[in-house]
């Protein structure tokens, strides 16, 4: 059945609640198009044994008239993510054989719906990269062009949704992780509002920036899947709810910081799609507003001192001892060392020493107590800019996905966050839109949205519009 | 101000993290490169010349209702420590997953 390729999560459930497709006959179609492309694209670290079985499952939901949105949608998850019984390793070799002893709240709320999780998708260890290219177990390619990456650090959990190995994805962000690889695959990467999905579940990277997020083909299917996610949990005491308001004004403003396009490294395609962008917006009949934000160019650097902060912090309940991988020593100091020390990846272990020489007494001011005082005047400018305008337009990324193995150092990685890092700083919402293909590679390039905090609902109307989906 | 071998040493010591010799070396560039670009931070003049005694956890209060958090405010998120689990319902799925065990005790190499 090749047209359901074209499938998307409103389609599908249509074609369920009327019978003309059944729950298992669409597992099966992702299956079997795992089964053929999983081994070359390296998408999936896992598919689940028991998909059949829940897929008949949410038949009989169906069957019985008690379908939900996502019952019987077959959906990928992202090896950050638990669920109880089952392996979750965050693509480390310190997790590689741990199994999950309770379950996300995000995930559990997908399964209260019978939704389908197909397996557990590949990433940058820990969440920490843009290219899946630090997995402990090999990268994601691109499945729009295999000698690509499919961006990180939810690599693997875009190429699902590109590939037609999953009908949408769980991914998280913590500086870009959802919005990036959506990107890159030219699909939809939604960044929540902070709080807005419960992060118990979720293995901490960055505690005061990460949240859980979908990646799907469409906006209208982000919508849905956000929908079913979002919520207060008294798991997590971070959580709110968000209410679901019905959107008063019609004709949206969108603010352009133009000023951050003169930045360096940045590719003239890029620059010529924001221009692009801008004209189908004006088309659309909204409003278009040149904005500044003065300190917007100290994000990226606010980034990566917050981040490797929280991650040194979060990363030593890796110990060896309590579970995961244990190296054997002489004394329990060595066995600490030894254990961390073979677990964890290059990647991860910079960060953990950078972000312990951060903390360390004599740079504390000078990094941290800096970055916080930044970190807090960019809120006040995102403030003042959400009070004249909406919606603020930037690139996702500066540049489309690189080859596999282009970029040789870690700060040349770390310069893709640079349009992403902000909405996490700030903690609002912020949306990738595939728009425009990269003339010098013909790879597709994406537009990030961001609106002020719990407005999800404005970037879902615009995003629909300017994606001409209904 | 490149940041030396040794110190590099000392930071894993701290991070109890044993880093292969050969990548002392590798890791202090890295380091460098970073830290030379996050430096700019320096240059940034807050108005108020000072960082609140608690800076905010969650920066998630631009909207009405959580602008004390937003300010540098502090939230009480404790809860009342009631409904626990019922007992025994995580304690085999906890016991699988640690890498010694002794009669369903986790074993631990001893410490003084």
């Amino acid at each position: 059945m090749s047209e359901l390729s074209n499938l998307t999560i409103q389609k599908a459930r249509t074609l369920l609640d009327s019978k003309e497709l059944g729950a298992v006959e669409l597992a099966k179609f992702y299956l079997e198009n795992i089964n053929d492309k999983n081994k070359e694209l390296n998408v999936f670290l896992e598919v689940y044994d028991d998909v059949l079985k829940n897929a008949e499952e949410a038949q009989k939901v169906i069957d019985a008239g008690g379908a939900g949105e996502l019952t019987g949608i077959p959906l990928a998850i992202k090896d950050n993510i638990l669920i109880r019984g089952k392996k979750a390793s965050s693509a480390s070799k310190i997790l590689e054989n741990y199994r999950a002893i309770y379950t996300a709240t995000a995930a559990q709320k997908l399964l209260d719906q019978n939704a389908i999780f197909l397996g557990r998708t590949n990433m940058d260890e820990f969440a920490m990269g843009g290219s899946t290219e630090n997995s402990a177990f090999g990268v994601t390619k691109n499945p729009l062009d295999p000698t690509r990456v499919s961006g990180g650090s939810s690599g693997g959990s875009a190429a699902s949704v590109a590939g037609n190995m999953a009908l949408g994805a769980l991914g998280s962000d913590t500086g870009g992780s959802v919005r990036e690889p959506a990107s890159f695959c030219g699909m939809v990467g939604l960044k929540p509002t902070y709080g807005s999905v419960s992060r118990y579940g979720l293995m901490a990277m960055g505690s005061s920036l990460d949240v859980i997020g979908p990646i799907t083909k469409t906006v209208s299917d982000a919508e849905i899947i956000f929908n079913t996610i979002k919520g207060k949990d008294k798991m997590d005491s971070t959580s709110i709810d968000i209410e679901n308001s019905k959107l008063k004004i019609e004709n949206f403003k969108i603010g352009v910081p133009y000023h951050i396009l003169d930045g360096d490294g940045i590719d003239a395609d890029t620059k010529k799609n924001i221009e692009e962008s801008v004209k189908k917006l004006k088309n659309l009949g909204y409003e278009i507003q040149d904005i500044s934000l003065p300190n917007i160019d100290k994000a990226l650097a606010v980034y990566y001192i917050v981040m490797p902060a929280e991650v040194s912090s979060n990363l030593a309940r890796f110990d060896g001892i309590k579970y995961g991988l244990s190296v054997e020593g002489e004394n329990l100091l060595e066995v600490y060392k030894k254990s961390r020390g073979e677990g964890f990846g290059s990647e991860a272990r910079r960060r953990i020493i950078l972000g312990t020489y951060i903390l360390s007494a004599g740079y504390y001011d000078s990094y941290y107590g800096k970055a916080m005082q930044a970190r807090k005047k960019i809120s006040e400018e995102f403030k003042d800019a959400f009070g004249k305008v909406d919606a603020i337009l930037t690139p996702t990324t500066p540049f489309p996905a690189w080859k596999i193995g282009e970029k040789k150092t870690p700060l040349e990685n770390y310069l893709a966050d640079v349009f992403t890092v902000a909405a996490n700083i700030v903690g609002c919402p912020a949306i990738s839109l595939p728009f425009g293909l990269s003339r010098t590679n013909n790879m597709p390039l994406g537009v990030q949205l961001m609106s002020s905090h719990s407005n999800e609902n404005i970037l879902f109307e615009i995003g629909k519009k300017f994606l001409n989906e209904n | 101000m490149a940041i030396t071998k040794e110190e590099i040493i000392k930071l894993a010591d701290l991070a109890r993290i044993e880093i292969p010799e050969k990548e002392v070396e590798s890791l202090a560039h890295e380091m460098d490169s970073i830290l030379d670009y996050v430096k700019i931070i320096q240059n940034f003049h807050s108005d108020e010349n000072e960082v609140s005694e608690n800076p905010p956890l969650v920066v998630r209060g631009l909207e009405s209702e959580n602008v004390e958090l937003f300010k540098g405010g502090v939230m009480n998120v404790f809860r009342e420590d009631q409904n626990p689990n019922e007992s025994g319902n995580y304690t085999d799925d906890v016991l699988r997953e640690f890498p010694n065990k002794e009669n369903g005790y986790l074993k631990v190499k001893k410490i003084l």
